[in-house]
């Protein structure tokens, strides 16, 4: 049974520990609590530019934890709409509501159908185990 | 304990030293350095008595855990002792007093210790030429990747990536950005060497080189490195070595034997120093036959009539990577490390390394302690080995942090943490081979008590350490908000 506060019911997730919130054409980025969880307290977020293009698998961003610096790869692709300049001043609020406060950026879609191949919470929970 | 700053200490017009009688002639200050180039205000410096600067260094010191105050065991930094006879040697006065511009003519003894050092460092790289002008193992590798630009291009050749392995130290993909060349990421395969099948699925002709540390971050020497070698100069790129893990070959095999063409020591690694403050350190590289034409200049040589100079004459030389020489003391405790073991005694050393490694090793499982810190790759290693504390995490709930930041209420310090990158909760122990049996053992008990006390509470090893005069760190805290300056006013 999945666990709500760790893998939300209402989200698609990548095996690279993204989650999308798809809302018609556009849709919600950011990261996992598993993946917050193993980068650890997030001390840096260079944010993104609203216009950029993101691709699906690839990397759009860097997160810096006490650990590593570590690349977020975008789940689906599109262009970048809005970028949350909160999580960007505050990067705990990612460790705190990675899914809430802690969205990183808003897509508008270029692909809808590559949603398709994200995994449902079921899976993704069992990727997590 | 006080953590003042040295600034905030002391008054007004104190001083620890009285000017000697100026004993040449009196000349005015503009004549001696044009006003443009002088501050506009005199410098704002401490002003306190000598005893008050010998107990503030004395009191940063305790505060400080060093390797003259307990193990060490911070893997792929191979903090080995530093023998006081190296110390001694260092400090000779023909060595430590020489000017950076001295002339070659009057630095004969020097330069002579340079020539040798390179001959010797180039015996065990397998690889003759040699230039002991970097700063450290980065800038080492810097070199050496400029190195491989210089020979691309001299063979119209360009290239545009360079391989490292996800194991990689992360300077190697920090080298090869600065270089301008771009990152591609090779995996690990499950016996925790190169993936072949991916090396050659991404060697194609855009690629310039491949870095590789033979034996890896994971502490396990690549069996497969003739084959790696194979591929790499098929497609005309360079295999470069990152010297970090140097300890547990030396003397046993040399990297020119196993196809490499450029490779970097870690001399305050491999060879011993006072080392463990970020410095100084030195990362000389060697090279072979085809990439010496690039190698920096000058070079050290020995002419006919047994003179040593500095030859600044060599065309297609990449030219300087700093200024002067390098860092001198460096090469006198080097020098004197090989002196001291010879050949027979450079390969003891490797053989204790990786004999000290894989006793810890055996001790821990021994002990039971596995079960809760598993070895992540292989069952034997090299001169150091890679456990994960995930089982540790999920059963006892404390963390590798937690673990490593307990060991120093015992006298130890952590072994490297969450490196590398693709083994969760990373231990990385590398003891060294100038470890008694009786320190490994002790090493081993602290593991073993850390773990069981974890049973019972968790919360000593959540909240250590508990004995060291700065507790535990706010690391987050200080990496976002990070106070880097303090204004001081005279």
């Amino acid at each position: 049974m999945a666990d709500p506060a760790r893998v939300p019911a209402d989200l698609l997730y990548s095996d690279h520990h993204d989650w999308a919130r798809v809302e018609g054409e556009e849709a919600t980025f950011g990261i996992t609590w598993y993946a917050q969880d193993q980068l650890g307290e997030i001390v840096f977020w260079d944010g993104a530019k609203v216009g950029d293009e993101v691709t699906a698998g690839d990397s759009y961003t860097e997160l810096e934890s006490v650990k590593a610096v570590s690349e977020v790869v975008a789940p689906l692709s599109g262009r970048i709409v809005a970028v949350n300049e909160e999580a960007e001043r505050s990067p705990e609020t990612i460790n705190e509501h990675p899914y809430e406060q802690g969205w990183l950026v808003r897509v508008a879609l270029s692909a809808p159908a590559e949603a398709d191949r994200l995994l449902p919470p079921a899976a993704y929970e069992e990727l997590i185990g | 304990m006080s953590a003042r700053t040295i600034f905030e200490q002391g008054r007004k017009g104190r001083r620890a030293f009285v000017c000697p009688e100026l004993d040449v002639p009196d000349r005015p200050r503009e004549e001696l350095l044009p006003s443009k180039l002088r501050r506009r205000e005199p410098a704002v410096l401490p002003e306190v008595s000598e005893p008050e600067i010998v107990r503030h260094y004395v009191r940063l010191s305790k505060k400080n855990f060093d390797l003259d105050s307990g193990f060490y065991p911070l893997g792929s930094c191979t903090m080995k002792h530093n023998p006081r006879l190296h110390e001694r040697v260092a400090g000779l006065p023909g060595y430590a007093r020489l000017h950076p511009l001295q002339r070659p003519a009057a630095a004969q003894g020097a330069l002579e210790l340079m020539w040798r050092l390179e001959g010797a460092l180039g015996e065990i790289a397998g690889l003759p030429y040699v230039s002991l002008q970097p700063s450290a193992g980065s800038h080492g590798e810097l070199a050496g990747v400029l190195l491989t630009r210089a020979y691309h291009e001299a063979n119209g050749q360009r290239g545009t990536k360079v391989l490292t392995p996800d194991t990689a130290h992360g300077t190697n993909p920090a080298t090869v950005t600065m270089a301008g060349y771009e990152v591609v990421k090779i995996a690990t395969d499950e016996a925790g060497g190169v993936d072949i099948d991916d090396l050659r699925a991404k060697a194609d002709e855009d690629v310039a080189c491949l870095m590789l540390t033979n034996p890896n971050t994971l502490g396990l020497f690549d069996r497969n490195i003739e084959e790696i070698a194979a591929i790499v100069h098929g497609i005309g790129a360079i295999l470069y070595y990152d010297g970090a893990n140097l300890n547990a070959v030396m003397g046993r095999t040399r990297p020119g034997d196993m196809g490499f063409d450029i490779v970097h020591f870690n001399l305050h690694k491999t060879f011993t120093q006072p080392h463990g403050g970020g410095g100084p350190g030195a990362g000389p590289i060697a090279v072979s036959e085809r990439i010496e034409p690039f190698l920096m200049t000058p070079r050290v040589r020995r002419g006919e009539d047994g003179e040593f100079d500095l030859d600044y004459d060599k065309p297609a030389s990449i030219g300087r990577l700093r200024g002067f020489q390098g860092n001198f003391g460096t090469f006198v405790r080097t020098y004197a490390y090989i002196c001291s073991l010879g050949a027979e005694g450079l390969r003891e050393a490797s053989e204790v390394a990786v004999l000290n490694a894989n006793y810890l090793l055996a001790r821990l499982g021994e002990m039971g302690l596995l079960e809760r810190l598993p070895l992540a790759y292989g069952e034997l290693c090299g001169h150091e080995f890679v456990l994960s504390g995930a089982p540790m995490k999920r059963d006892l709930g404390i963390r590798t942090l937690d673990l490593a930041k307990r060991l120093l209420d015992f006298g130890i310090h952590p072994p490297t943490v969450y490196f590398p990158l693709l083994v969760d909760e990373a231990l990385l122990i590398e003891p060294t081979e100038t470890e008694t049996k009786e320190t490994l053992d002790e090493f081993v008990e602290a593991i073993a008590a850390i773990l069981a006390e974890a049973e019972e509470d968790p919360e000593i090893a959540r909240t250590a350490p508990h004995t060291t005069p700065v507790r535990r760190l706010d690391e987050a805290g200080a990496a976002r908000n990070p106070i880097i300056r303090q204004e001081v006013t005279r």
